[in-house]
């Protein structure tokens, strides 16, 4: 079954939609999550050490914590290689383009692929300024994510780098979900509005929610 | 009515081609497209040029021979087939580009004419059913539910024209493939290949090198015959349910 399925263009297109789904999941979490950052350094330091110790005292330290970053590599991975061999088979597909030709499909559509590989830089960046502090600006502090998060926001970079991506995932989501919704057949005629009006919020939801933290930083009021 | 005509003209399938330029003078508003094609090839041949190569058949909008990319729509600016357009839609003095159907798994034959016997394999892959039907049936002999029957009628009415292919960013194939795999999968009568169908004729449109579906809904639009987007969902489900299915055996 495996192998019908990663052999097929329909297949490799599920398992584009499972692993978004999954990425889906977890960035809703993440962003509820990172609005903890305005009720103060206390809570929100206390949230982030809370993430290593769940599952205790069944899991050990940060185990629950690995499990998830596990499945979330492994989620981004499908999805980068499915959506590199689909690209590629595409771009193949038509390779004497129109003399004449228009503007097609809607933005957020036309902008997948690019898209996708903004996000895929973007998650680099993230974890090497907040996760492991290699090119973090101003002190990386191991365990004081509220201090490392002021850093990040008061650079000018650290903010176009963050808005530019959020931006690029909102789009993302909104043909990304809705996408998803059709290669796994449970989109229909009289569900479409749903799933395109859930694919908006969804989209909106989450660009706003990410983008609060450094409107918080800039205008003073996470300091 | 006078057009500037710019026309793809490629001598052979192996010969480089490039736009050609034509002027067309006393087109009326209600020649269809292919009349004023036929009227600017009876001028060259006239004079002695090659009249340009394009497919067309029954002129009824019903048989899917014609095809064509006109000012960047497949079929052109009504949603209707090459045939069935007419210059009541242009205005005298436009400036038209004709292009054929791109898609590497449609290669150029001459001009305007692409060879899309791609299409008749992906049929030959799962596209008939084996159950004699004979002709029509007595309507009590099979009960096909309504909504089942409207289904199958809105999916065989298409032509495999290939303007979904034409119109797709990608080229891909999906959208015909997926009114033949749901014209049949919901009929009784096609029920015996329910499965086999969806996985041999999807696995010969990624063969025939038809690229994949990025949703962007051009199909549906260009589609002469109306075939729904959702035809594509209905085909993944099918697709997904075939899967399991026969992996569970």
């Amino acid at each position: 079954m495996a192998r019908t399925v990663w052999d097929s263009s329909v297949g490799k297109k599920t398992v584009m939609a499972v692993s978004g789904l999954i990425m889906l999941l977890y960035l809703v979490v993440h962003m509820i999550g990172n609005l903890k950052i305005f009720f103060g350094p206390g809570e929100f330091n206390h949230y982030a050490h809370w993430l290593r110790t769940v599952g205790e005292p069944f899991m050990h330290y940060e185990w629950t914590l690995w499990l998830i970053r596990i499945v979330l590599v492994a989620a981004v991975v499908a999805h980068a290689i499915s959506a590199y061999q689909l690209s590629r088979r595409d771009i193949r597909a038509r390779p004497a383009k129109y003399v004449h030709r228009k503007a097609r499909a809607s933005y957020a559509t036309r902008t997948m692929r690019w898209g996708g590989i903004i996000l895929a830089l973007f998650i680099v960046w993230h974890i090497l300024d907040l996760t492991t502090g290699t090119v973090h600006a101003g002190g990386f502090q191991e365990g004081h994510p509220y201090q490392n998060i002021v850093d990040t926001f008061s650079t000018w970079y650290g903010n176009v780098i963050y808005v530019v991506a959020m931006l690029a995932l909102g789009l993302h989501i909104r043909h990304g979900f809705w996408s998803a919704a059709q290669t796994l057949g449970v989109g229909s005629r009289t569900r479409d509005r749903a799933l395109k009006t859930v694919a908006d919020i969804l989209a909106l939801l989450l660009t706003a929610g990410f983008l609060a933290v450094p409107v918080g930083v800039m205008t003073g009021v996470v300091n | 009515m006078k057009l500037t005509l710019r026309v793809w003209r490629q001598r052979a399938a192996d010969a480089d081609g490039a736009m050609s330029t034509y002027e067309v003078d006393g087109i009326s508003a209600d020649m269809s497209f292919l009349e004023m094609l036929d009227t600017l090839n009876e001028e060259l041949i006239l004079t002695g040029e090659d009249p340009v190569a394009f497919d067309h058949d029954c002129r009824e909008g019903i048989c899917g021979a014609c095809s064509l990319v006109i000012n960047g729509d497949a079929h052109g600016p009504e949603r209707t087939t090459t045939c069935q357009l007419h210059m009541r839609s242009f205005a005298d003095g436009d400036t038209i580009d004709v292009e054929p159907w791109r898609a590497a798994a449609f290669p150029v034959v001459k001009d305007l004419v692409v060879d899309r016997s791609a299409f008749d394999r992906i049929i030959q892959a799962g596209g008939y059913v084996t159950a004699p039907t004979g002709a029509a049936p007595e309507a009590h002999a099979t009960p096909v539910p309504k909504p089942d029957a409207d289904l199958a009628f809105e999916h065989a009415e298409c032509i495999g024209c290939g303007a979904c292919v034409a119109a797709c960013p990608n080229g891909a194939a999906m959208l015909f493939t997926s009114a033949k795999v749901n014209h049949l999968n919901v009929l009784p009568q096609g029920a015996p290949e329910r499965e086999t169908r969806v996985l041999d004729m999807v696995a010969q449109m990624d063969e025939e090198g038809f690229g994949g579906c990025t949703l962007a809904g051009e199909c549906a639009t260009a589609c002469p015959k109306g075939i729904p987007l959702v035809s594509i969902t209905g085909m993944n489900k099918e697709w997904l349910r075939a899967t399991r299915k026969v992996s569970g055996r």
